[in-house]
């Protein structure tokens, strides 16, 4: 990447859009590329490791990331985020059914030539 | 071995959840109707801990334990479904299946219609003696419940349900099945692919996933203004899966519905709930997403191809709920000027009140109430919010507390109530709830273990002559 070019920071929702799941103690998240320019950049950035600290509040005892190049989609399993779970959270939302868009507020870096591939702001 | 030339089966799904939209069958049986092919309809009405639910429902009252929107559900559809031969295969027998087929049997006998040929799936129901030493030793000495359980149910596979269809049922009343079974099991019985034929078990099983939390797959729960727009969410059409000898599906929706079907809903749904995409498991199948592709082939239809499978693991998921204290919720409003500073003063001063409790929830509802954990991480990581000129002007405390035993629980409503008159300045609109609440542990049986079939529901007594 050229140094005239610097890296933009956008959050993650401009790449990609996500669904929340969960059983027991446990969510999961998709992401979703929105189109085909997106997706190499979303596999780039948004790594077990980034998603594991922009979640570091919910104390997560293990963060699985999924790829599914044919969907140009990735699913995310994070253990243990729920408070043990619908049965057992006194969260309003013991589900975590608000997870993806946590996960979707992720800042990430993307090259300029991909700004107009991205998602409005 | 399969015929090429076996039409695709249709099936449609009018509800994803226990207390979903009841108007949503009726749209999805026309357009059955209207396409002239093979086809069922499907009611997921099952969460996690519904069943539970139903059964504390059925202690109260013998006759219930079923699911209670049954009526409104089925009646719109049910003459329809019964002329045009469309199936009916659903779990809102819950607790209580034989109930919800007497419910179905008096159903059609008040709308002046033939006696439906019923079928009543059981086996799922594991709470009985039978099972307990099978249960302990599955969950460990650790993790078997010690307080009361209220239900143990497993969740049983697709066999029964296609044994009843192919034996002539019109209606198969379920409690417990894996949700994606309710779909594999009519898509066996038209199609009569062996059992262990793994690819198109797990591809009819994957047309079970997409449908079972309805309108989850046809608009609902995807739109966000600006990004994701969804024309008619108020009167979205409810999916239906049109399956080929293939095991690959196409879904779509009732023409003149609201929603989309489009590969975004489809991909979102796809993975909903999944946990490792290569092992997708279910009692019937293992399914293999790794390869899926979706592709967008008309207006509100796309097809999913790419699934593959493999043989199932021989056990069946057990869920085990048992009686887990009482949920104590209260809340209170505070606007204008400092509304978080007094807010922050009432939750200081339920604590207190409450002997210091550290187990107590408390959030600011506007500034930060769903994203933080039970301890508060996620708000103290935020910082105070009150910064700056963008001070909150309107902020609802929420406190929660859970308590083995409901007098101890009660004091946190009574607490947040006495608020009124002794907390902070201007708190109003305090609503507070006390409930039941349950637990869940979960397990696998054997499948050899636990013995699933499927029986005829007696036909009703001839009413008595007047």
């Amino acid at each position: 990447m050229s140094h005239d070019h610097p890296p933009q920071q956008v959050p993650l929702y401009r790449l990609a859009h996500g669904r929340t799941g969960d059983k027991g103690n446990r969510s999961n998240i998709s992401l979703i590329a929105w189109n085909a320019h997106c997706w190499p950049v979303l596999v780039a950035q948004a790594t077990p490791g980034r998603v594991a600290a922009h979640f570091a509040a919910r104390q997560p005892t293990a963060v699985h990331r999924y790829l599914l190049e044919p969907l140009q989609a990735m699913n995310w399993v994070l253990d243990g985020v729920l408070d043990g779970g619908v049965n057992d959270a006194l969260n309003l939302d013991s589900h975590g059914k608000a997870l993806s868009y946590w996960l979707l507020q992720m800042p990430v870096e993307v090259p300029p030539a991909l700004l107009p591939h991205l998602a409005p702001a | 071995m399969q015929d090429p030339d076996i039409p695709p089966l249709w099936v449609g799904c009018a509800a994803g959840f226990s207390g979903d939209r009841t108007d949503a069958a009726a749209p999805v049986v026309q357009a059955l109707i209207a396409s002239g092919q093979p086809a069922c309809l499907i009611f997921e009405t099952l969460a996690e801990r519904t069943l539970a639910l139903a059964q504390l429902a059925r202690r109260e009252q013998p006759e219930a334990g079923y699911e209670p929107l049954l009526p409104e559900l089925l009646e719109p559809v049910l003459a329809d479904c019964l002329a045009h031969g469309i199936r009916i295969v659903s779990n809102f027998g819950a607790a209580h299946p034989e109930g919800a087929a007497r419910c179905i049997q008096q159903m059609a006998q008040r709308l002046g219609l033939r006696a439906p040929r019923m079928a009543v799936v059981h086996g799922d129901d594991v709470s009985g003696g039978a099972h307990q030493a099978a249960l302990r030793q599955a969950l460990g000495a650790g993790a078997y419940p010690q307080a009361p359980v209220v239900s143990a149910n497993a969740y049983i596979g697709a066999r029964a349900i296609a044994e009843a269809l192919q034996a002539g049922a019109d209606i198969v009343v379920c409690g417990r099945v894996s949700d994606p079974s309710l779909t594999l099991g009519p898509a066996m019985a038209h199609f009569g692919w062996a059992w262990d034929d793994w690819d198109r078990l797990a591809r009819a099983t994957m047309a079970g996933h997409l449908l079972e939390c309805g309108a989850q797959v046809t608009g609902g729960y995807f739109a966000d203004p600006g990004f994701k727009e969804v024309a008619g969410m108020a009167q979205l059409g409810y999916p239906i899966a049109v399956i080929e000898a293939s095991g690959d599906c196409t879904i779509t929706k009732p023409p003149g519905t609201g929603g989309l079907v489009s590969e975004r809903t489809v991909k979102e749904q796809l993975l909903y709930e999944v946990h490792d995409p290569a092992a997708y498991l279910t009692p019937d199948v293992i399914a293999d997403l790794t390869l899926a592709q979706v592709h967008q082939v008309g207006p509100d239809a796309v097809r999913l191809r790419g699934v593959r499978g493999h043989a199932h693991n021989g056990h069946y998921k057990v869920n085990v709920c048992y009686a887990a204290g009482w949920l104590a919720e209260g809340e209170i409003s505070y606007a204008g000027p400092r509304a978080l500073a007094r807010a922050q003063l009432a939750g200081e001063v339920l604590r207190e009140r409450l002997g210091h409790a550290r187990d107590l929830r408390l959030d600011w509802i506007g500034v930060a109430s769903v994203l933080g954990d039970d301890a508060g991480r996620w708000r103290h990581a935020q910082g105070q919010p009150s910064t700056g000129g963008s001070e909150p002007q309107d902020v609802r405390l929420r406190a929660a507390w859970l308590r083995p035993d409901k007098d101890q629980a009660q004091r946190l409503p009574r607490e947040v109530n006495a608020l009124y008159t002794c907390g902070p300045a201007g708190g109003g609109g305090v609503r507070t709830g006390l409930r039941a609440r349950l637990g869940t542990v979960s397990c696998l049986l054997p499948q050899a273990q636990v013995p699933v079939g499927w029986r005829w529901q007696p036909p009703l007594n001839e009413p008595e002559a007047a």
